[in-house]
């Protein structure tokens, strides 16, 4: 297969706007924000193909492999690669970044240099991540991932950006550092030889070991989504970081987590999935009611998308720890969705912000009247995050709640379900209360309405949120095979497992030492 | 008449020490000609001597082992992978002594010799497979150490430094070679082979509490060397004071030189006692790891929050030597390579940032640097994600061979208490990130000026700490390669 390195050139050209930035001015800001804006672009541009060139079957595609590094008993591969599962995600990637670049093209006005090398460096170390198919290879993007991520908010956040950056930081930091004891684990289980995620899938591990290994995978990936009671940092990330921080971080990167649920944690250890989906279905019901209820009383419009953002999340986990057809397409549906949907509130939250230098949702009321366009793009978004029908929102969340109640995970769908409810009344009581009613404050007098930049920012997400909302099949045709693989996969070795152990208490953790063999030479 | 045989001299396996030593006594003499604002040419002569050091070092990589002064020296790939960390730490060193002593006005040409001097003796631990050999080449660096940590003359806090590493340093170098005796007194014999040979000859040897104690007294000698708690306590004042180019150096060479004689001395003499002193190390390890990070946590003086991270460091390289595998040996190499890089670039920037008197080496004085030198402040962060084992960086791929060799032996409980405790360490290490990047800057920093030395020092330094990181595959086999056993 050695064709054009279209996976490659696509996640390495923003490392050359990086270069190319390195060697312009730093207060030629305009010039900045070009570079960045036109290679991300081109990334966007490069990565369409993967799109039209894509088959619809399980296989991975477009995969290139060459040796890395090697080393005493070690073998790391460059070895990339899509299948149904990442190829939307890169896409979104793509797709996200020119419209966060162009939405900061005000917001930014120090530092603009630095600002646009971390976003490139961000984008290089995201789709690194979902196009990885060696597992030491995604750990390091996994890992690149945070320091962009940590300067943006650290530098170009709010009041509180240093908290909130150091604490993103460490979280997403412990939680990895487990999942890499794991991986190294996992590796001499699977006895040498290389890091290829395809003959991980294949490894047969005894549920003990499966369980810890299980648990360590998870918890990288639960804090990163962030499950419940792991959230705590992505309110306060979020409402630090700059606008384009907080679409990025919606849109991409908490997808990071819920993409290695699918990508690692569930295909590698499909035994430990069936015996924890009670516990994460009743953590992401808890997410789903418990963020929904705080984000009904956020003062902070923001903070108000933030937590709406872990109650979305949470229905994305349900679906996928349904695993079943719908509950894990409705699921990676979600994701996509939820990038677009709040990807757009971030982004409507910026414009106002700009406008107001403030986010508290008493400081307005009656927008509507001042700006029309405005009032009209934040309309159809907010209803597409309440998952109106027609608006791509819907089909993910009926999706997820109809594979759920199709599963083990009945009960949880019901309760979930409720969650719609509660999303209907924050984010309509909050839509209300900055457009309607009258518009008292002399401040919001004044207000322009969006201009040509921001409207073109919002346009392509409204589009697609139409698109998405009414003919969804093309995206879900490209994914099922890969989800129905994957199912396959999971449950058969379920099966087997079962077979093998007919009963075994969750507790019965053996000690690491008796489950790797020592020194294997 | 009893005739005494003399043994065949070969002087090619000390070649580079000799090397270094002619060259410090050479600049010993030449020092007392050179007025004082010259003293840097006898940086460049003994960067000289150095390179030529060097050069008769690498003729030997890759050869069969060689032994000289009835094998009680071995000139092995071993020994010559360490030999060059600690060539390398004496070049980064002497590239950034010369700012510093400029600015602090104890321009003593002497520091060069020393530094010789010092390196020598780390080379003689490295190749010693003789007890004897490895404490003459202890003292040598001690020796020479004790003095330039003591060297800022005008500093009280120097003064403190070299006094405080004396008496801890001698009292450790007693435990050490009561050890060494206690050994000799079960063994009969100082020659690290013959000792293995003994016991694997001698099971008796294994019930005698002497041979047991003097197994641990060294341990413990060594341990004082590489700061593994609880023998750690000189470690912070001795760091903070001594002069910051020695800080650095000590940081780097001295340490890799206690690791190098500590594993060639329990790997190669103590081979069937394993099981005991694994035992011993990761109790080591945990302690080591730990203390030395949550410590670092709350430092406010740069210096010291590095000495205690050092500290946490030889935690990590224990857990490699606590795997007793030909992984965790080779993790231990990589790893002490990449060590010296990135701390000694680290320093160099604290160099550069630090005012005459030692002051500015306060967390909060770097305050807004990235806005006055978005260049410096780079390479900085990239040492400090180095350190905090953030890849793509030569620290994580160092971290990950040990780690990984920890986990092949079966401690993995091991491992996740040494993800555990860097993930803890990220936080001291963002601190100085945090006040680079994040708050505004309350100086000028107008009295940086970086010479072309110390900016050759920050580079090699920077390519050090990143190229391992992308591409570790060359020097991983290096170290692989410098596995004895």
């Amino acid at each position: 297969m050695s064709q054009f390195p279209l996976i490659s050139v696509m996640t390495f050209l923003p490392l050359m706007g990086v270069i190319l930035l390195f060697f312009v001015n730093k207060k030629s800001y305009s010039l900045h924000r070009v570079i960045a804006l036109v290679v991300s672009l081109a990334t966007f541009v490069v990565s369409l193909p993967l799109v039209t060139g894509f088959q619809s079957n399980a296989e991975f595609q477009f995969v290139e492999k060459v040796p890395w590094i090697s080393v005493g008993p070690f073998q790391m591969n460059y070895h990339v690669g899509i299948d149904g599962i990442s190829l939307w995600l890169v896409i979104l990637t793509t797709f996200i970044m020119p419209i966060a670049i162009l939405s900061t093209w005000t917001a930014v006005e120090e530092k603009v240099k630095e600002y646009m090398i971390c976003l490139l460096l961000l984008e290089v170390g995201m789709l690194g991540a979902f196009i990885s198919l060696d597992l030491f290879l995604f750990y390091i993007f996994w890992e690149v991932m945070l320091i962009p991520m940590y300067f943006i908010i650290g530098i170009w956040g709010g009041k509180n950006k240093i908290y909130a950056a150091v604490k993103f930081f460490i979280y997403t930091m412990v939680g990895s550092m487990l999942m890499l004891v794991a991986l190294i684990a996992l590796y001499f289980k699977a006895g040498g030889g290389d890091f290829s995620l395809l003959r991980f899938y294949e490894v047969s591990l005894d549920p003990a070991t499966q369980t810890w290994m299980f648990l360590a995978f998870a918890l990288a990936f639960a804090i990163k989504v962030p499950m419940f009671p792991l959230h705590t940092w992505l309110p306060d990330a979020h409402t630090e970081a700059p606008t384009a921080g907080s679409v990025i971080l919606a849109a991409v990167l908490l997808k990071m987590g819920t993409y290695g649920f699918v990508r690692f944690a569930m295909p590698l250890f499909p035994d430990a999935t069936a015996r924890f989906t009670p516990l994460f279905a009743t953590l992401s019901v808890i997410g789903i009611i418990y963020a929904a209820l705080v984000a009904m009383v956020q003062e902070d419009v923001k903070k108000l998308v933030a937590y709406s953002s872990v109650a979305h999340l949470g229905y994305v986990m349900l679906g996928v720890f349904a695993l079943n057809q719908q509950g894990l397409s409705g699921g990676m549906l979600q994701m996509l969705n939820h990038g677009v949907s709040t990807g757009a509130l971030f982004l409507i939250v910026g414009f106002i912000y700009e406008r107001r230098h403030t986010r508290l949702i008493t400081d307005f009321g009656g927008l509507a009247k001042q700006m029309p366009i405005f009032a009209t793009i934040f309309m159809i978004v907010t209803l597409s995050s309440i998952g109106l029908p027609g608006t791509n929102g819907f089909v993910g969340e009926f999706l997820v709640l109809l594979g759920s109640f199709e599963s083990s995970l009945r009960w949880y769908a019901v309760i979930g379900t409720s969650g719609v409810i509660l999303a209907a009344v924050y984010m309509l009581w909050m839509f209300q209360r900055v457009m309607f009613g009258e518009l008292t404050n002399p401040k919001n007098q004044t207000l322009t309405d969006l201009n040509a930049r921001e409207i073109v920012i919002m346009l392509p997400l409204l589009v697609l949120i139409f698109v998405m909302g009414v003919y969804p099949t093309p995206f879900i045709d490209k994914m099922s095979p890969s989800l129905e693989k994957l199912i396959v996969h999971c449950k058969s070795k379920q099966q087997t497992a079962k077979a093998e152990v007919p009963q075994l208490p969750v507790a019965q953790v053996s000690p690491a030492a008796a489950v790797i063999p020592a020194d294997s030479k | 008449m009893e005739t005494i045989a003399i043994p065949a001299i070969n002087f090619a396996p000390i070649m580079p020490e000799v090397i270094l030593s002619i060259f410090g006594m050479a600049l010993l003499l030449v020092n007392v000609f050179v007025p004082s604002e010259q003293k840097a040419y006898l940086g460049y002569l003994s960067l000289g001597g150095i390179i030529i050091a060097a050069l008769t070092l690498l003729n030997g990589w890759g050869a069969p082992p060689q032994e000289g002064f009835s094998s009680s020296v071995q000139l092995d790939n071993f020994a010559i992978f360490f030999k060059g960390i600690f060539l390398l730490s004496a070049t980064l060193t002497i590239l950034i002594s010369d700012h510093y002593m400029k600015r602090e006005e104890c321009n003593v040409g002497e520091l060069y010799p020393l530094i010789l001097f010092a390196t020598t003796g780390m080379m003689l631990m490295a190749s010693g497979t003789d007890l004897m050999t490895i404490f003459l080449g202890l003292e040598v660096l001690s020796v020479s150490l004790y003095v330039l940590a003591g060297f800022n003359r005008a500093n009280v806090k120097s003064n403190e430094a070299g006094l405080k590493y004396f008496l801890l340093g001698a009292f450790s170098t007693g435990f050490l070679l009561y050890g060494m005796a206690l050994t000799y007194g079960a063994t009969g014999t100082t020659r690290i082979a013959k000792i293995a040979e003994f016991i694997a000859q001698n099971t008796s040897v294994a019930a005698n509490p002497m041979f047991y104690i003097g197994m641990l007294l060294m341990a413990t000698g060594f341990s004082f060397k590489i700061a593994a708690a609880p023998f750690h306590m000189w470690t912070p004042d001795v760091y903070e004071g001594a002069p910051t180019p020695i800080t650095a150096y000590m940081s780097a060479g001295p340490k890799a030189a206690g690791f190098a004689a500590f594993l060639r001395v329990l790997i190669v003499a103590f081979p069937s006692l394993k099981a005991d002193w694994t035992d011993l190390l990761w109790v080591l390890a945990v302690l080591t790891m730990t203390i030395g990070n949550i410590i670092a946590l709350n430092q406010n003086n740069i210096k010291r929050m590095l000495a205690y991270s050092s500290i946490a460091h030889a935690g990590y390289a224990l857990v490699g030597f606590t795997a007793g595998n030909a992984e965790g040996t080779a993790g231990i190499l990589f790893y002490m390579l990449s060590y010296t890089f990135m701390n000694i670039g680290a320093f160099a920037i604290i160099i550069l940032v630090g005012k005459k008197g030692e002051e500015n080496n306060n967390v909060s004085d770097y305050a807004g640097f990235a806005t006055k030198h978005p260049v410096l402040a780079l390479a900085m962060s990239v040492f400090l994600f180095s350190l905090a084992g953030m890849p793509p960086t030569a620290g994580f791929i160092g971290k990950f061979y040990l780690f990984s060799s920890a986990i092949k032996a079966g401690y993995i409980w091991l491992a996740i208490i040494g993800v555990l405790n860097s993930a803890a360490s990220v936080y001291y290490y963002l601190r100085v990130m945090v006040y680079m990047y994040m708050k505004d800057p309350v100086e000028e920093f107008d009295w940086m000026k970086a010479s072309p030395a110390v900016m050759l020092c920050i580079l090699v330094s920077v390519a050090g700490a990143l190229i391992p990181g992308v591409l570790p595959s060359y020097l991983l086999e290096l170290a692989q390669k410098a596995v004895l056993l």
